[in-house]
């Protein structure tokens, strides 16, 4: 599989600071998260990313392009949402839209029916001849996706999508992520501070610190393997239990006060740990899965000085 | 009314060519430039002189029409190299003029709203990005300059015939690159003007005053150092004198040529320059 981010070894400077340092890592997921503190460097790997910086060693590429020689080849396959406002103020939204197609090379009348779609899509249909100027913050930044789809990009990099949005605007940003990462047409890559958007949308996590790389994480894979591991609190003879749960597979630790702790084999599944447990007649007083949510895996990844993949 | 799909859908249809990207920027520039009934109505303007040029060429040819005036039948002024030189002096003053209302409404607004890095981010670089916006001057400054020009030359050539064209094919070159010196040159100064100074107004004046104030510089340079080379930085001379020398003008020059020539072009690489600092999708802060 065809990774959508190749990082080898990239190193970029800008002026005499070194903002990112020895970044390797390949990503293939549909939805990639780039998390980090501010001034981790997450804005710096998607400008390098679309040829804003020069590479000062090492080499990325996109789609299997790269960013130091085929940078038009990859701007035409991306869609980019900057961080900051960008727009023209004097300009409507349809307009701005439209011409942003044209330069992404649509031609003219088609490059008019997908703004206007686009515009619809986000939801600012009702005011697509309202000039950007006069719009809300929300508004805008669903301008600004707007104009990052238009083209049907196969690449979309999202930078602080939800940055200044209210719960209900931001619910509205993190639906439509969801909704373009479930047709299947493109990857997504969400640059953000905030950890409840990552979680809510990326399959894969790169954590980012001080400009290295110090923690990737399948987060589909991570939710699997929480689901094989239980802890369960018992009441009756343990050790025959135990001994039963084991034959079928599974690792077990146990733990004070009759507690338990189970990875479950690949082809246990937890009716069998029920199934077991009337068998040998204990009774089960309660059944934990570990949930290690990304905001501890995000701690954990920070207590890291000097990560790589 | 239209009923657009509200559901997300990527583009597999055509594309146009890569080269020809760069004049979306222009189309839709020039859209917004003729919003204003004021730049309709100053080209306009700029227009009276060369119509009034062409008439005094079509009565010059027919002076004879005039002898019952008791005037004399011959000429009345010779259309020659100085007449192009005199018609472009007269309308490069009014392409300054267009320039400073045109120029700083091109680049100040993207970097002010932050836009380029939008248009950077597509299969666009940064020299497509300033020629799009440049091909707006460009076009808008050649409807004043080189095409009226042009014009005269030809319907000169028609009223006194094969020989004196033949004779003169030398003033077409002198009316095009004499015209593109000057667009080219104050394209640049005001696009570079723009891309530092956010403000349309204040880039309008300022490209008034670096024109202006160079032209001051460059006296008060020659009468302290007792010298001409004050003349390198006093953009309208250098270009005076390059089209004295394209017109074959017997006039005094202030400055050689070659000097005029090597003067401009390194204003035109200094503004160039200063102008590809600005164009950036990120602003590094250091």
């Amino acid at each position: 599989m065809q990774p959508v981010i190749e990082l080898k070894a990239l190193s970029v400077k800008l002026g005499k600071h070194e903002v990112l340092r020895d970044i390797t890592g390949s990503f293939t997921g549909r939805t990639i998260g780039l998390l980090g503190p501010n001034g981790a460097g997450k804005s710096t790997l998607i400008s390098t990313l679309l040829g804003f910086w020069p590479v000062n060693s090492g080499s990325a590429s996109v789609l299997g392009h790269d960013v130091a020689r085929e940078s038009k080849q990859i701007r035409a396959l991306v869609g980019y949402m900057p961080e900051n406002d960008s727009f023209i103020s004097g300009m409507t939204a349809v307009t701005f839209i439209r011409m942003m197609a044209e330069l992404s090379g649509l031609p003219s009348e088609m490059a008019l029916e997908r703004a206007h779609e686009a515009l619809f899509y986000v939801g600012l249909g009702e005011a697509r001849y309202r000039k950007l100027g006069t719009y809300s913050l929300g508004m805008k930044q669903l301008a600004k996706l707007a104009q990052a789809i238009v083209h049907g990009p196969k690449l979309l990099i999202l930078d602080e999508p939800t940055n200044g949005l209210d719960p209900p605007a931001r619910q509205r940003m993190i639906r439509l992520v969801r909704e373009m990462r479930d047709a299947g047409e493109m990857h997504i890559v969400l640059c953000s501070h905030l950890l409840r958007d990552v979680e809510e949308t990326c399959e894969e996590v790169v954590i980012l610190k001080q400009g290295r790389v110090v923690h990737y994480s399948n987060l589909e894979n991570e939710r699997r393997l929480n689901r094989r591991f239980v802890e369960l609190e018992l009441h009756g003879d343990a050790n025959e239990f135990v001994a039963a749960v084991e034959s079928l597979g599974c690792e077990s630790a146990p733990g004070a006060l009759n507690r338990l702790k189970l990875v479950l084999g690949d082809k246990i599944e937890v009716s069998d740990i029920y199934r077991v447990a009337a068998e040998k007649n204990v009774q089960l007083r309660r059944m934990n899965f570990r949930r290690d949510t990304l905001e501890e895996i995000f701690l954990k990844a920070m207590e890291h000085t000097n990560g790589s993949l | 009314m239209a009923v657009y799909k509200r559901t997300y859908r990527g583009y597999s249809g055509g594309l146009t060519t890569h080269w020809s990207r760069f004049l979306v920027l222009y189309r839709y520039s020039r859209r917004n430039l003729f919003k204003s009934k004021f730049l309709t109505s100053l080209l306009n303007l700029c227009l009276v002189f060369p119509l009034l040029c062409l008439l005094g060429i079509y009565a010059n040819d027919h002076m004879s029409a005039f002898t019952f005036l008791g005037q004399h039948s011959g000429p009345l002024f010779k259309v020659d190299g100085r007449f192009f030189l005199l018609f472009l002096s007269g309308q490069s003053s009014l392409a300054f003029i267009l320039t400073a209302f045109i120029g700083p409404g091109l680049i100040s607004p993207d970097l002010s709203n932050g836009a380029l890095t939008l248009y950077l981010c597509r299969p666009l670089s940064r020299i497509e990005y300033v020629l799009g916006k440049m091909s707006v001057l460009a076009i808008v400054l050649s409807w004043v300059t080189w095409i009226p020009g042009l014009v005269l030359f030809f319907v000169q050539a028609s009223l006194s015939g094969w020989d004196w064209m033949t004779g003169n094919l030398w003033i077409v070159a002198g009316i095009l690159l004499g015209s593109w010196i000057w667009i080219l040159s104050i394209a640049l100064l005001a696009m570079a003007l723009s891309a530092y100074v956010k403000w349309r107004i204040a880039a309008g004046a300022l490209l008034l005053g670096v024109l202006f104030l160079g032209a001051g510089f460059a006296q008060a340079i020659n009468r302290v150092l007792q010298t001409q080379q004050g003349y390198l930085i006093d953009v309208s001379k250098l270009t005076n004198i390059i089209w004295q020398d394209l017109f074959h003008d017997s006039g005094e020059r202030a400055l050689p040529a070659g000097e005029a020539w090597f003067g401009l072009l390194a204003f035109a690489a200094l503004c160039f320059y200063l102008l590809m600092k600005k164009i950036r999708a990120n602003e590094v802060v250091r």
